[in-house]
């Protein structure tokens, strides 16, 4: 949803997101929304400058989140608040599942399905019943789904639905057990508010208050809007943080409609743009997935495994789209005999993560690098790992503003100060390339709420900077040079790549626009641009770099660019830039009406069929196709678009419904389940399964996780963001004006946990992981309160994170205490709750910080030392003894393999 | 900065309240509106009253010591020129050339003063782009011109006798006696303007201390300004002349130590930046010696050296008295409960006579 | 005495008073007024310094911060679910109607603009520093290395091209607003009653009464606890209301001084 249809909401819930903090210019929307009444609920470890502005803060343990949501799942379904209508015709709440599947209730905390040897599920129990099944795919077995880990392929079904069949069988009165709606009830039937307050630390009270809000704001007249970010991606079970928020929202009839659904907060300005035409390993423009060396050997086989026969929806015309995508890269030698070019396109072999990635830079395996406004060796988990693998390269490239860290990690990092890096010995040679910023270039940005904004180029990029795109251009063209006649075959995939952007200026600067028309597709013959992505063809006659952007440039007109005030126009605001796809501001509006086709009710009205015109109209582009009418019911051989129903409102699921249970297309489960964080100082309460099972893990010495309810760290800690300072700090430690706003690293503690520890304010202290030490001075607050958690108190602790060596303040990087253990759908670190210890005065320097982490490890029972309880252990295990992970419940933890690099762990 | 303890999670500065007494403030941990309790059992304690981290509300003035020794050197002129008048008219040529020097030294030294505390020096001449009766500054800049401009030619008509009898020169020279004359009574005339339009300076701002006592500044500077001069007198002059100064010195210090002791005693908790700290020793003390200058100027009459003595004594206690007075009040505009408690106590009171109507 | 509005400042038809105000119950304490700011005015920056006064790190307004944010943190017991309250609020020269840094300027540097508000000619003032304890908020102040008194200038630059002020201009929540002064105070006016209405009791304007020691201010304020949590005088009062008083008293100790200088001098000659 766009961030000003905020102002719509009835009651706005914030969770896993400082929106105040890190999108301050966003949060209009919201103070609009609370002067017209609504209220503001703001749920998080702790109290920041959201919370100061909300009506009801709620103080949560990190990491918890799934306790708290099926909290609220229980609470709506045991009171039977869901918005019934909604629900049953929009959602798969009436769809029955295959007798074979079997619940977390049934398993101690697994699905049906799970390998122990692969730590991955095979998801054949989790279908639906019903007479098409799915063409069996690679992807229904546990290998396929380790594989489908590997690949992050839940990237790829971030917008299109996943197999299924487009007839499912189904129960409208709700009542038949194996019906998703009672599958739902039961699986979160122990998410009492008594659980809640135990797991998470949330008095029942308040709880229910949240519980309350958010039912009594939902429903024909009224919507509550859920937004989250961060704080929910980066946890190892953050997709299915995502899941349950979407369960809920979909249960009180909340998406699709004004002033509702979930709102996702990016990171940066035009990050969204990064993963549309993105900068990802798996994907490819548009979220079509690279294709894998195994599974899709030529064109048909890639294709059909994009979409499905039979099934519903707009990815029924994934060949147009990879047709033209491959069209728009290598022109004319693209043609049908050679498949238009599909055997130049590289194949996936495995994961190709970046952590992944920076680990095989530690062993050797990987030469080159190159690192574009990217700081990893701040920004990413486990610093030391980042620095360290950088430092065994042959060769480095970066290009950013300024000299970041991840330029100079080799003479001023700290694994110079300890020994681990000798500068005169380091092998990686770095070339630094300055960069252009943003208002020495133009192009468009691609931000939060999928809208694309054209910036005109303000300046002259000073001296030698450049712009990315007169990089890469003149990258390619001279890789081109010089490998023009070779009769090598793999050289022809390079030769053959259309490159013939126009250029101006003296240093022959491409043009973005023509880019964007590019990106826009056109009519191969003529070079007329489409005007959308149901133009594009599938024979080769069309060009196209990114289906879902396409439209940005129909009519021949730069959409992107337009700057149509919006006193001049509704609230909307249509004529603002251009929004993906087809510039529909909201996504699936079509839930905004009823299955007949009218608004749910007068104040929620956003879009309706105009029984007249015979087409779909309001205040948006329908997400829906315009004349279909609500009644349409499709014939029975019906595929692709046409199979969709007149109410199947979410038209890009293979069955037009929106998923409270996902029967497909997730590596950990249909269904969201609490599991504790990978480092984790409290059991699992409500299952022997402790952690996410199939989380994707890299089990080395060089990166250990905390052992659960270790003593040694007792605490939980939390990274996160200052309005004043920008992701690694090389925009903004460089900035006078924003480094006196925040000028040192500090580390935010509780009174009571300052007692403790004998902390003093704005004295030194320093956090200890498995991984790192990291200092900081203290501020002693009492935004962060203890929590007690299952009978415990247990003490959080905040750390900004954008600390490095480089600029005018200078400070230990936060994110250097994470280890890396990665969510198993989409490859994103645990980087927002971790456990540790926290000690008053500065950590030591040089070798003898070393040591002092070495004892660290040895007194929690790592690095093959034996532990507290005894017994010996590996990475990330509990205590032998009691209920362990993973695998059937009862097994002892002997059974796990200690710090070897095995096939079947993702690696 | 000091950092207070934890110890005390709730409203706790107890600890950050002594370090302040003497020091000035420091910012304690927690500005949640902190709550102080005044611990000083000198006078009456005060309600409790909430600041910004312990921050000082207003800006202490950013002079430096030119200022109170501006207020020494400007209070000692103006008197100086009233002794040399009265030493000319009434014959006593002796404190006439005395306190014609001393003028025109004080002056000089006033106007060193004032030039080098100017952010910008060579811009010093500004001051006489503008007159404003609204601000003491500009009227003192123009009394000060004004008064040099008498005061610099009375004294120089002191060196006549070095002219030449004969010749043009020799004219200057039969002139220069009553030319000086003249000068003389008019720098005596603009004399009490100079010495006490520097009280209204100092209250004519939101310095609590100095603006509550604007009935008294003028009286207290007025008075060490004429103890002063009479100082100076007694050390320059034979005795023979010199029993007018015993008058005046006795005058000055009257004047003078009335006005303080109204300044310690009427304004309740702005009394105490005066009477506690620095600026209370360097008040105690100047009176001390005010008191013994005045005793050893009337017992002395017949000794120069004890005369003299007295006089050094009643030198150094005005310009003690005007430090004093200057760290007294910068004092009570770094504390912000010198702001926050008359303010507050101001805005209850009117609020009760409301309601009470 | 001082100028109280243009027109008496002597503008012939001035346009109307202009200001702002500041809605603190809106404010996300984000600093980009103090940023936009400084990036416009091109003033330095303050220093690099860890105060530890919750996220305040500039610490109060002076001659290199025109716009200080500062941050409150209020524990509070009960059950009311949050348990806390962060105040936040933007302050900045209150541009008084009655203007005491105005008043005692003695080389003319600070003036009245056409738009009601008071600015600071850096090409005059020679530093004499009277302004700075003059001020009741205490805004003015010294830059070091410089030596002249610097303040917010409303943007006068800005003004007089009919632009909006960089703070207001950046503020995303719109707690600095600006415009004239009368429709400000009607605004604010209405703001209250709502907040009020909504049981926020606390709630109150500080700064907008032309009755008040000031005159009223340009730049008032809507609070949410007394003035003196914030760091502003609870009731300032411009000093030269007290000034022909002053003068009177003055007037006195001379005559008194002149008096005694004359009974000293009478008597038997030597």
């Amino acid at each position: 949803m766009p961030q000003q249809d905020l102002v719509n909401a009835d009651c706005i819930v914030i969770q896993g997101s400082n929106m105040a903090e890190c999108h301050p210019v966003g949060f209009q929307w919201v103070m609009e929304a609370k002067a017209r009444g609504a209220k503001v609920i703001h749920i998080d470890p702790r109290f920041t400058r959201t919370s100061a502005l909300a009506d009801l803060y709620v103080p949560i343990r990190a990491g918890t989140d799934i306790a708290f949501l099926g909290g609220v799942i229980n609470y709506i379904l045991s009171n039977e608040l869901d918005f019934r209508e909604y629900v049953l015709a929009y959602t798969n709440a009436a769809t029955i599942l295959n007798e074979d599947f079997r619940d977390t209730e049934d398993l101690d905390g697994l699905f049906s399905g799970y390998s122990p040897k692969q730590r991955a599920y095979d998801p054949t129990s989790w279908r639906y019943q019903g007479r098409q099944q799915a063409a069996s795919t690679e992807d229904a077995t546990s290998e396929g789904m380790a594989i489908h880990r590997q690949t992050a392929a839940g990237l790829e079904q971030e917008s299109h639905g996943p197999p299924v069949p487009a007839l499912t069988e189904r129960d409208e009165t709700l009542q038949h057990p194996r019906c998703v709606y009672q599958i739902l009830k039961r699986h979160f039937s122990r998410y009492t508010p008594e659980i809640v307050e135990q797991i998470c630390g949330v008095p029942k009270k308040l709880f229910l208050e949240v519980c309350e809000a958010w039912t009594r704001n939902s429903g024909r007249d009224r919507t509550t809007a859920l937004v989250y970010s961060v704080g929910w991606t980066q946890h190892t079970v953050g997709v299915q943080y995502i899941r349950a928020g979407a369960i809920i929202q979909l249960l009180l009839g909340n998406v699709g409609r004004p002033g509702g659904g979930v709102l996702a907060l990016r990171g940066h300005a035009s990050i969204q743009g990064s993963t549309d035409i993105p900068t990802l390993f798996n994907l490819l423009p548009g979220y079509l997935p690279m294709p894998h060396h195994a599974k899709h050997p030529t064109l048909e086989q890639w294709i059909g495994d994009i979409h499905q026969p039979g099934q519903k929806g707009f990815w029924a015309n994934a060949r147009a789209y990879a047709v033209s995508l491959l069209k728009a890269y290598w022109g004319e030698a693209a043609t049908a005999d050679n498949d238009y070019c599909y055997d130049y396109l590289p194949r996936l072999t495995g994961d190709h993560g970046t952590y992944r990635q920076v680990l095989n830079m530690i062993d050797g395996k990987i030469k080159g690098y190159f690192l574009l406004g990217q700081n990893p060796a701040v920004g990413s988990a486990h610093g030391k790992a980042q620095r360290l693998g950088m430092a065994n390269l042959d060769w480095l490239v970066v290009r950013d503003l300024y000299l970041i860290e991840s330029a100079t990690f080799w003479k001023d990092g700290p694994e110079v100060a300890t020994g681990e890096i000798v500068p005169t010995e380091c092998r990686t040679e770095v070339f630094f390339l300055p960069a252009a910023s943003h208002v020495e270039k133009e192009g468009t940005f691609t931000q939060t709420q999928r809208l694309l904004q054209w910036r005109e180029k303000a300046v002259d990029p000073p001296g030698d900077c450049r712009s990315e795109l007169w990089f890469f251009y003149h990258l390619g063209r001279i890789i081109k040079a010089k490998l023009a006649g070779s009769t090598l075959p793999r050289d022809r995939a390079i030769l053959d790549l259309t490159w013939d952007y126009p250029t101006h200026g003296p240093h022959d600067e491409p043009s973005a626009e023509a880019v964007l028309k590019e990106i826009n597709g056109y009519e191969v013959a003529t070079g007329r641009p489409v005007p959308g992505f149901t133009e594009l063809a599938d024979d080769g006659s069309t060009a196209c770099g990114c289906w879902i952007y396409s439209g940005v440039y129909a009519d021949g007109v730069n959409q992107a660019a337009r700057r149509k005030p919006r006193h001049e126009q509704d609230p909307v605001a249509s004529e603002w830039g251009w929004a993906w796809p087809a510039n529909r501001r909201l996504l699936y509006n079509r839930a905004s009406a009823d299955p007949a086709g009218r608004p749910w009710s007068d104040r929620k009205a956003y879009i309706w069929w105009d029984e007249e015109a015979g087409q779909w109209t309001g205040y948006d582009v329908p997400d829906f196709e315009r004349t279909k009418p609500p009644d349409y019911r499709p014939p029975a051989d019906a595929a692709g678009v046409e199979a969709l129903a007149g109410d199947d409102a979410f038209i890009m699921q293979g069955d037009g419904k929106g998923w409270l249970y996902a029967p497909t297309g997730l590596v950990d489960g249909p269904l969201p389940t609490h599991y504790e964080p990978a480092e984790s100082p409290v059991p699992n309460p409500l299952y022997g399964q402790h952690t996410n099972p199939t989380r994707m893990i890299y089990d080395r010495p060089d990166n250990q996780l905390n052992p659960a309810e270790s003593e040694v760290f007792p605490y939980v800690f939390s990274a996160g963001r200052l309005t004043e300072h920008h992701t690694g700090g090389g925009m903004s430690r460089t900035v006078a004006y924003l480094s006196e706003l925040q000028p040192e690293m500090f580390i935010e503690v509780s009174p009571q946990l300052a007692a403790e520890r004998g902390l003093t304010h704005l004295g030194w202290a320093h956090v200890v992981t498995a991984r790192a030490v990291v200092e900081g001075r203290v501020l002693i607050t009492e935004r962060l309160r203890p929590l007690r958690v299952e009978g415990r108190i247990i003490h959080q602790i905040w750390l900004p994170y954008h600390w490095g060596s480089q600029g005018l303040t200078t400070g230990d990087s936060a994110n250097d205490l994470f280890g890396i253990t990665l969510d198993p759908n989409v490859l994103i670190q645990e980087s927002k709750v971790g456990t540790c210890d926290i000690r008053p005065g500065r950590r030591p320097t040089g070798p003898a910080l070393l040591e002092y982490l070495a004892d660290y490890r040895r007194r929690a029972g790592l690095d093959g030392a034996s532990g507290p309880n005894g017994a010996s252990r590996s990475s990330g295990r509990r205590r032998s003894g009691g209920r362990t992970d993973p695998g059937k419940p009862g097994r002892a933890a002997g059974t796990r393999r200690r710090g070897k690099n095995a096939g079947a762990e993702g690696e | 900065m000091n950092a207070s303890g934890t110890g005390d999670q709730g409203r706790g500065t107890r600890g950050t309240r002594r370090e302040t007494q003497d020091q000035g403030t420091r910012p304690d941990r927690r500005g949640e509106g902190t709550r102080r309790e005044r611990r000083d059992a000198v006078v009456v304690p005060e309600a409790e009253f909430r600041s910004y981290y312990g921050r000082p509300i207003i800006k202490a003035p950013v002079w430096r010591y030119d200022i109170p020794a501006y207020l020494f050197t400007g209070g000692l002129a103006a008197g100086s020129a009233l002794v040399a008048a009265g030493g000319d008219l009434t014959g006593r040529p002796a404190l006439r050339r005395a306190g014609r020097l001393t003028t025109l030294a004080a002056l000089s030294a006033s106007t060193y003063f004032l030039i080098n505390d100017l952010g910008r020096p060579e811009r010093f001449h500004h001051m006489l782009r503008v007159a404003k009766p609204t601000s003491p500054m500009s009227v003192g800049s123009w009394i000060l011109a004004a008064f040099g401009a008498t005061a610099g030619p009375a004294a120089v008509s002191e060196l006549a006798p070095l002219l030449p009898r004969r010749g043009p020169l020799g004219l200057v020279r039969r002139l220069a006696p009553s030319a000086g004359r003249v000068a003389g009574i008019g720098a005596a005339m603009i004399a009490p303007a100079l010495a006490t339009y520097t009280g209204v300076l100092l209250a004519d701002t939101a310095v609590p201390s100095w603006h509550e006592a604007y009935p008294e500044l003028p009286f207290i500077f007025a008075g060490s300004a004429l103890a002063s001069a009479a100082g100076a007198g007694l050390i320059a002059a034979p005795v023979e002349q010199t029993s007018p100064l015993r008058r005046l010195a006795l005058a000055g210090a009257a004047i003078e130590l009335a006005g303080a002791h109204s300044v310690e005693t009427r304004l309740g908790l702005l009394s105490e930046p005066y009477t506690t700290g620095r600026a209370g020793r360097l008040l105690r003390a100047g009176r001390t010696l005010t008191a013994l200058g005045v005793a050893g100027a009337l017992l002395g009459r017949r000794s120069r050296v004890v005369s003299a003595l007295s006089g050094a004594a009643l030198l150094t206690a005005s310009a003690l008295t005007r430090f004093g007075i200057f760290a007294g009040g910068v004092r009570s505009a770094e504390d912000p409960k010198y702001t926050v408690g008359p303010q507050r106590n101001r805005l209850t009171g009117r609020e009760n006579g409301r309601e009470r109507r | 005495m001082g100028e109280q509005s243009p027109a008496s400042a002597g503008y012939q038809q001035p346009p109307p008073r202009m200001g702002f105000f500041t809605d603190t119950s809106v404010c996300i304490g984000c600093k980009a007024c103090e940023v936009a700011c400084k990036e416009w005015n091109q003033v330095p920056d303050d220093g690099l310094n860890l105060l530890g006064m919750s996220f305040d790190n500039t610490g109060g307004l002076s001659a290199n911060t025109w716009r200080h944010v500062a941050f409150i943190e209020q524990p509070r017991n009960g059950d009311t679910g949050s348990g806390m309250r962060w105040l936040m609020s933007s302050d900045v020269c209150k541009h008084c109607t009655r203007a005491a840094c105005l008043d005692v300027c003695p080389t003319g540097a600070l003036f009245r603009t056409e738009f009601g508000t008071v600015v600071v000619q850096e090409d005059i003032c020679n530093g004499c520093g009277y302004c700075i304890p003059a001020c009741p908020y205490g805004v003015i102040d010294q830059r070091r290395g410089d030596g002249r008194a610097w303040k917010c200038t409303l943007c006068y630059d800005r003004l007089k091209a009919d632009l909006t002020p960089a703070c207001a201009k950046a503020c995303p929540t719109a707690s600095i607003q600006y415009g004239p002064l009368e429709e400000l105070r009607e605004r604010a006016q209405a703001r209250l009653e709502q907040l009020h209405e909504a049981g926020e009791t606390s709630a109150r304007l500080y700064g907008h009464d032309p009755d008040d020691g000031v005159g009223g201010a340009g730049a008032f304020f809507l609070l949410l606890d007394e003035p003196e949590v914030y760091g502003l005088p609870p009731d300032p009062v411009v000093t030269t209301r007290d000034l022909p008083a002053m003068w009177r008293r003055a007037g006195l100790a001379a005559l008194t001084m002149a008096a005694a200088a004359v009974v000293a001098f009478l008597g038997r000659r030597p």
